[in-house]
């Protein structure tokens, strides 16, 4: 951690890692993607519509995982005034806000020929709607406040507060309403989904990690750039 | 000790005796309710069923617009500079703060509602349920409410994001709230549980609230 302090030091590793993160992310989405359209079968209850899926679950999965990773960097920030943990924070949200919508928007696809209706008030998307709402309050406060330091300041204690939140919304619309099938990857008991469907969903779940790395790297890359960009800019007027 | 209820005290009394307090919200309040069953149409039945959820959310908006009050003045006057330097940790004056905007503003609120209650036909069985569930869950609300005003307190144009940012998390309030607003005598008693609920969602933003609110403010006040 301590490592990756040094913005030259990190420019330098991300630079050597990003060919390799993202050739994986291209090789992993070909591989799931041709498992979840060609090779798995068609659901005996959902039919085609079924593959909506490999594209919605793993979203979803992200969506969580990125926004952990945005309240992880904020405590870093925090706690060890990590120099890069703010930017890691910032930029993960835009991404992490994406994959909210994808899963939000591909549930609602598959929503209108399952449930006949493109959105139903059911636990999950409503927990999910939240969670994206989360995100756009984080990025308002990164982009309402003009002073960076300051903005990094407060966006940490709106993103750890709202990861407090996150279980608790979890909990408490799950207590509202369920409609949605229960989880059946990550259950006591193993999967409840068969083998020939269950492998591209997790090569594509590894796809879109691969693939997060790959923005989120790149993206903290540009949030560098951009503070350099910034200081060259002071420094001119101060030399005025 | 003293010093926190001369802080409260200080803020109830700025609270009263400056227009545009308790009185204001009220009225917005008020204005919420009326409005619904305009939009809604005014059929009894529907209004009866939806009642505890339309108070619910007009207390909700209620809370959130009059949370931009509870540290802005001080911010803005310099006062709060000041306290910062006082022997009172800077949490317990966040603390305080949060309570005298609950004093003043959530819990008169909670208990005007249910008596508004009759103009969306509440049914007055829910009236006691309602106002314990406000009663409580209010608490979180001026707690979470505190949050979102101190990370806006330096914005100039703050209100709208404090929405945004503090709506999200009353999610389980009003979820929790809306249950144990349920009239006793309908299925299941799912009032009681949620009420612990709303009462735990209370102590834990009791907790949490200050801790936020304070680092918010802190990094203003540089």
């Amino acid at each position: 951690m301590q490592f990756l302090a040094n913005p030259t030091r990190f420019l330098k590793l991300a630079n050597a890692v990003l060919p390799t993160v993202w050739g994986l992310t291209i090789a992993l989405l070909i591989i799931g993607l041709y498992g979840a359209l060609f090779t798995s079968p068609p659901d005996y209850q959902q039919g085609e519509t079924v593959r909506i899926m490999f594209v919605h679950v793993p979203a979803a999965w992200m969506a969580l995982f990125v926004y952990s990773v945005m309240a992880l960097a904020s405590a870093l920030a925090l706690i060890f005034r990590h120099p890069l943990a703010d930017a890691a924070a910032k930029t993960a949200a835009p991404i992490g806000a994406v994959f909210c919508f994808l899963a939000l928007a591909t549930g609602s696809l598959w929503g209108k020929p399952m449930w006949g209706a493109w959105w139903v008030w059911d636990a999950r998307l409503t927990s999910m709607f939240v969670l994206f709402l989360l995100y756009i309050g984080y990025m308002a406060i990164w982009s309402a406040i003009d002073e960076p330091h300051r903005a990094a300041q407060v966006a940490r204690i709106v993103a750890l507060a709202g990861f407090v939140n996150v279980p608790i919304v979890k909990f408490s619309v799950d207590w509202w309403n369920s409609l949605h099938q229960p989880a059946s990857v990550f259950r006591a008991g193993g999967p409840a989904i068969d083998k020939s469907m269950l492998w591209p969903l997790l090569v594509m779940g590894l796809a879109y990690t691969f693939l997060f790395l790959a923005l989120h790297l790149t993206s903290i890359r540009a949030e560098i750039a951009a503070r350099k960009i910034r200081q060259i800019h002071i420094a001119e007027i101060g030399e005025r | 000790m003293k010093l926190i209820l001369a802080l409260i005290r200080r803020d109830l009394m700025l609270n009263i005796r400056q227009s545009g307090g308790a009185g204001t919200a009220l009225g917005f309040f008020l204005t919420v309710v009326v409005l619904l069953p305009i939009g809604l149409g005014p059929d009894q039945a529907l209004l009866a069923r939806i009642a505890p959820g339309a108070l619910w959310i007009a207390l909700l908006l209620s809370v959130l617009l009059s949370a931009d009050r509870i540290f802005q003045q001080d911010y803005e006057d310099g006062s709060l500079d000041i306290m910062t330097m006082g022997p009172v940790p800077f949490e317990m004056v966040a603390l305080a703060k949060a309570i005298a905007h609950w004093l003043s503003t959530s819990l008169p609120l909670a208990v005007a509602a249910p008596i508004l209650g009759f103009l969306v036909n509440l049914d007055p069985n829910a009236i006691l349920p309602l106002f314990l569930g406000m009663a409580v869950g209010s608490i979180a609300l001026s707690l979470l409410a505190a949050i979102g005003a101190a990370v806006t307190v330096g914005l100039r144009r703050g209100g709208l994001l404090v929405s945004l940012l503090v709506l999200p998390l009353y999610v389980p309030v009003l979820i929790f709230g809306l249950s144990a607003s349920q009239p006793p005598g309908l299925g299941p008693d799912i009032a009681t549980p949620s009420l612990l609920i709303l009462a735990a969602l209370a102590l834990v933003s009791l907790v949490l609230s200050p801790l936020a609110s304070a680092a918010a403010l802190r990094s203003y006040l540089k």
